[in-house]
C-alpha cells in the first residue's frame, strides 16, 4: 500500500466502536466482507488502512484480501472525498448528448481532474457510469442533488451555489 | 402470517379501491393521484410534489376526495415528473411543485382538467388527456412492467389486489416442481439479461442435480450504461421478483435466494427491503408458505460498482465476498455455483414475467412475440430521441416502430444515424436495418445483440469511431484483468482507435482492429471480454467509410473528433461584432470591428466557445 500519513489520530473512537459492532453483527454471515466494507465506508466516508486492518482482524482474513476487494470495486475509495462530491454521468445516453464537455468544463473551472479533490477539500469530481436518469441526460449529481439536461454553460452557475 | 382466506379478503377489499386504475368502473368518487417515484422523476423533484399534495389535501380537508400514491415508473421519463389522476386517467406531465395548488383547486375540487399540464402528441400535435392517446404508449404491451405506475410498490396489499402471490399459491398447492419447469419451458421465455438462454432449461438443469443445498439468485447488477429496465421493475414492482424467486426455489428445490443489486440504486434497494419485510410478515416468504412445508427466504447483497459482476460466475464470487472475477465453465453454476452449490441466476425482467406465465399459461405467453423470441422486451430508450424513457414492446416489432412511432423520432430535425443495443457487448444498427424485427436471433444476425435492453439512438453529429472508442474505454476500465486477451487486447484496440480519432491513423489500422477483435472474441475467458470487440466490429461493418475518412483524409465527417475539426468563420455571415474574439480563451481570433474576423488555426484549441457565442451562426465546424 502506498505510504500515507497516519490516519489513526483522525478517526474518532466512537466511529471505531461502531465499526466493531458492525463486524460483530456480520461475523457469522457467509460472504460478509463486502457488506462490512459498504457499512464501514458509509461510516467513515472512505476506507483508510486502519479500518481495513480492523476489518481483516475482525473477520479473520488477511489485510491483502481486504485491500484486494476494496480496490477491485469502484464504489470503495481509499481516499477521502471532498465535501461536495460531483459525479458526472458518462453513461452512453449522457455521452452521446455531450457529457464529456460538461466534465471538461468542470475540470477546467475547479482545476482538478476526475478522480481528484480540490486542495481545500471542498470539491471532488468523479466520472461515473450511468446513474439511471437517462431521460434527463446529460446528468450531473452533487452529493444527492441531481442536475439534468446539463450544458457546459450551466456548470459555473451551479458551482456558485456551493461556494 | 396470513391464511389463504385472509389474503383473498385483502385482495377483494383492496381491489375495490384500486380497480379504477385498470379501467374498471368503480362506485367510489375518491380520486387517486398517482405520482411517479422512479429515479428519473425523483431526480426532477417528484417527492416534493407528493409532499405538497399531501399537505394541500390535509389543509383543504380533502381526505375523502383524494389520496396520493407514489408509484414506480410510467415510462415517459422525458416528460417527467408524471402524474395520473384516476378515475378520469388524466395524464399530467412535467409537473412542478408549484403546480400542486392549481391541480388541487381545478382538478380535485372543481373537476376541471388543467390543460397546460397535458402532453402534446409529437405526431398529431393534439393534447392527450390520457396516456392511451399518446403515440408513445400505443404500440406498447406492458407485461413485465404491468404493475409499474399502477400500484404503490411499498404496499403489499396493492400487489395482492392484482393477483399478487396467486401464482406462488398455485404452484405450491396445485403443481409439482416438474410441472412448473414444464410450463416455463413451454412458454419459450428466454433470459432477458442479454444472452437469451431459455429460462426453463436453466431451471431444469439445476432441478436435476442432487444436492443438500441449492440457491436462486437474481441478477439486478444492471451495469450497461444507458440501461435502467431492471431498476424500474424493482422500484415499481418488487414483489413480482420476490414471488418469481420463490416459484423458482420450489421448482429447483431451493430454500434460499439472493438478490444481487447495484448499490447505485438506493430507491430500488430500499423498496426491496420493504417488500421482503412485508412478504415475511404475510407469510408468503419464510417457512411453511401457504401451509405447505415449503420454505423460502431472500437476502439482498449490494454490488459495489464492477460491471464484470453482471457475468454469472463473477456475480456469485462477489456474493461470496471476494473480488468479482469470473471463472471458467464448466462446471456450470447449475452444477456448482454459489458457495459451490447448484445455483440458478435469472435476470430481474425475466423473473417479473414468471408469475404471469404461471397464472395465464404458457400458450398465452408464447402467443405474444415471435416463434423463437416469445413475450415482450423492455427497452430503456435514450440518446438523440424525443421520447426518452422506458418502453415495453412485443418481440418482433421493428426498430423503426420503436424509434419513430414510440420514440417520436429524432429531435432538432436531425437524421437518424444508428441505434446502439446491447451496451458494451452489442453493436450499432444503421438506418439501412431500421426494419429489422427486434428479436434475439435477428439482432445477432446483423452483428448486434438484444442485450439487457439499453437502446441508445445517435444522430448525424455522433462519430461512430468515437462511439466505438467510448465503449472500449468502458471495457478497459471494467475488465477484471484476469485473462490477457481482455486485459491487454482491448487496450491495444483502444490505442489504435485513439490514434485514429486524433488524426494519427495509418493504412492497415482497420485490418489490425479486425484481427485483434477476432482473437479476443475467441480467447477471452468470459462474456465481457468475448463481446468487448462487438461495438468496434459493428461500426467497421456499417460505417467503414467513416473510419477511412479519419485515417486517409484526417477528417471526422460528424465533426465530433476534436483534433480533426477546424473552426472557420463564414465571412458572408460574420458581422464583425467581436463577440467571438472577446470570448476566445486563447486569443486565437482577431479582426477589426464591423469587418469579418479570422481564427488562427495554430492557436485555436478547438473548445468551440466561439461557435456557441456567435449571435449570427457565422462560425462553422469542418
Amino acid at each position: 500500500m502506498a505510504e500515507k500519513k497516519c490516519c489513526c489520530c483522525e478517526l474518532n473512537s466512537e466511529k471505531l466502536k461502531r465499526l466493531d459492532q458492525i463486524i460483530e453483527e456480520h461475523k457469522t454471515m457467509e460472504g460478509a466482507l463486502i457488506p462490512v466494507l459498504h457499512e464501514a465506508q458509509e461510516l467513515f466516508g472512505y476506507l483508510p488502512e486502519q479500518v481495513q486492518q480492523k476489518i481483516a482482524t475482525g473477520l479473520g482474513c488477511s489485510l491483502a484480501e481486504v485491500f484486494g476487494v476494496a480496490t477491485f470495486y469502484s464504489r470503495f475509495t481509499l481516499e477521502p472525498k471532498g465535501k461536495y462530491n460531483i459525479q458526472v454521468c458518462l453513461g452512453t445516453a449522457c455521452y452521446v448528448k455531450g457529457a464529456d464537455k460538461v466534465l471538461e468544463k468542470l475540470e477546467q473551472l475547479l482545476g482538478i481532474k476526475a478522480g481528484q479533490t480540490t486542495e481545500d477539500g471542498k470539491f471532488s469530481i468523479q466520472d461515473t457510469r450511468c446513474v439511471g436518469a437517462c431521460g434527463l441526460a446529460p446528468v450531473m449529481v452533487i452529493n444527492d442533488e441531481v442536475y439534468g439536461k446539463m450544458t457546459p454553460d450551466m456548470v459555473e452557475g451551479i458551482l456558485a451555489k456551493y461556494n | 402470517m396470513k391464511t389463504i382466506k385472509e389474503l383473498d379478503e385483502i385482495r377483494k377489499s383492496v381491489y375495490e379501491k384500486v380497480k379504477t386504475r385498470v379501467g374498471v368502473e368503480s362506485k367510489t368518487e375518491k380520486k387517486s393521484i398517482l405520482v411517479c417515484g422512479g429515479t428519473g422523476c425523483t431526480s426532477s423533484k417528484s417527492p416534493k410534489i407528493v409532499e405538497e399534495l399531501e399537505k394541500g389535501i390535509r389543509e383543504r380537508h380533502l381526505e375523502d376526495k383524494a389520496e396520493v400514491i407514489k408509484t414506480g415508473c410510467f415510462g415517459l421519463c422525458a416528460k417527467g415528473p408524471i402524474m395520473i389522476i384516476y378515475p378520469r386517467e388524466t395524464f399530467y406531465t412535467m409537473v412542478k411543485p408549484e403546480d400542486v395548488e392549481e391541480i388541487l383547486t381545478e382538478d380535485i375540487e372543481k373537476g376541471n382538467v388543467v390543460e397546460r399540464l397535458l402532453a402534446k402528441d409529437i405526431e398529431t400535435e393534439t393534447l392527450a388527456h390520457t396516456l392511451h392517446e399518446l403515440g408513445f404508449y400505443k404500440k406498447q404491451h406492458r407485461l413485465a412492467l404491468r404493475n409499474c405506475g399502477r400500484i404503490n410498490p411499498e404496499n403489499i396489499d396493492e400487489y395482492l389486489a392484482f393477483d399478487g402471490y396467486k401464482a406462488l399459491e398455485k404452484v405450491l398447492l396445485e403443481m409439482t416442481p416438474s410441472e412448473v419447469i414444464d410450463t416455463v419451458l413451454k412458454s419459450g421465455i428466454r433470459g432477458r439479461g442479454g444472452a437469451g438462454f431459455p429460462t426453463g432449461r436453466k431451471w431444469a438443469f439445476a432441478a436435476n442435480v442432487e444436492a443438500d443445498q441449492k440457491y436462486v439468485c437474481c441478477n439486478a447488477d444492471e451495469g450497461d450504461p444507458g440501461a435502467f429496465m431492471d431498476r424500474s421493475v424493482l422500484e415499481g414492482d418488487p414483489h413480482s421478483v420476490l414471488e418469481a424467486m420463490a416459484i423458482a426455489g420450489y421448482a429447483i428445490g431451493s430454500n434460499q435466494g439472493y438478490i444481487y443489486v447495484r448499490a447505485e440504486y438506493p430507491i430500488a434497494v430500499n423498496r426491496l427491503k420493504i417488500a421482503i419485510a412485508q412478504a415475511k410478515e404475510y407469510g408468503v416468504l419464510g417457512s411453511n408458505i401457504f401451509g405447505t412445508d415449503f420454505e423460502f427466504n431472500i437476502d439482498i447483497r449490494l454490488g459495489a460498482g464492477a460491471f464484470v459482476c453482471g457475468e454469472e460466475t463473477a456475480l456469485m464470487t462477489s456474493i461470496e465476498g471476494k473480488r468479482g472475477e469470473p471463472r471458467t465453465r464448466p462446471p456450470f453454476p447449475a452444477v456448482k455455483g454459489l458457495f459451490g452449490k447448484p445455483t440458478i441466476l435469472n435476470n430481474v425482467e425475466t423473473l417479473a414475467n414468471i408469475p404471469e406465465i404461471i397464472l395465464k399459461g404458457a400458450e398465452w405467453f408464447s402467443s405474444i412475440g415471435t416463434e423463437k423470441s416469445t413475450g415482450t422486451k423492455v427497452f430503456a430508450v435514450g440518446g438523440k430521441i424525443n421520447n426518452t424513457g422506458l418502453v415495453e414492446v412485443p418481440m418482433g416489432i421493428t426498430l423503426r416502430e420503436i424509434v419513430y412511432d414510440i420514440g417520436g423520432g429524432i429531435p432538432n430535425g436531425k437524421a437518424f444515424k444508428a441505434a446502439q443495443t446491447g451496451g458494451p457487448s452489442g453493436g450499432c444498427i444503421p438506418a439501412s436495418h431500421l426494419d429489422t424485427p427486434i428479436d434475439y436471433d435477428s439482432l445477432m444476425q446483423i452483428g448486434s445483440m438484444m442485450g439487457s435492453g439499453g437502446l441508445i439512438v445517435m444522430d448525424e453529429d455522433n462519430c461512430m469511431v468515437d462511439i466505438a472508442k467510448f465503449f472500449l474505454e468502458f471495457t478497459i476500465s471494467e475488465s477484471c484483468g484476469k485473462c490477457p486477451p481482455c486485459r491487454i487486447g482491448t487496450k491495444k484496440m483502444y490505442d489504435i482507435l485513439d490514434r485514429i480519432t486524433k488524426g494519427l491513423g495509418e493504412e492497415g489500422d482497420i485490418e489490425k482492429l479486425e484481427e485483434l477483435a477476432q482473437n479476443i472474441k475467441k480467447s477471452a475467458l468470459c462474456g465481457l471480454g468475448q463481446t468487448a470487440p462487438n461495438p468496434v466490429l459493428s461500426t467497421i461493418k456499417y460505417f467503414r467509410e467513416e473510419y477511412e475518412a479519419h485515417i486517409k483524409e484526417k477528417r471526422c465527417p460528424a465533426g465530433a473528433c476534436k483534433n480533426l475539426v477546424q473552426y472557420k468563420i463564414n465571412e458572408e455571415k460574420c458581422k464583425g461584432c467581436s463577440m467571438c474574439a472577446r470570448n476566445c480563451p486563447v486569443s486565437a481570433i482577431s479582426g477589426e470591428v464591423k469587418s469579418p474576423f479570422k481564427i488562427d488555426p495554430q492557436k485555436c484549441i478547438k473548445c468551440g466557445l466561439c461557435m456557441q457565442k456567435c449571435p449570427f451562426k457565422a462560425i462553422e465546424k469542418k
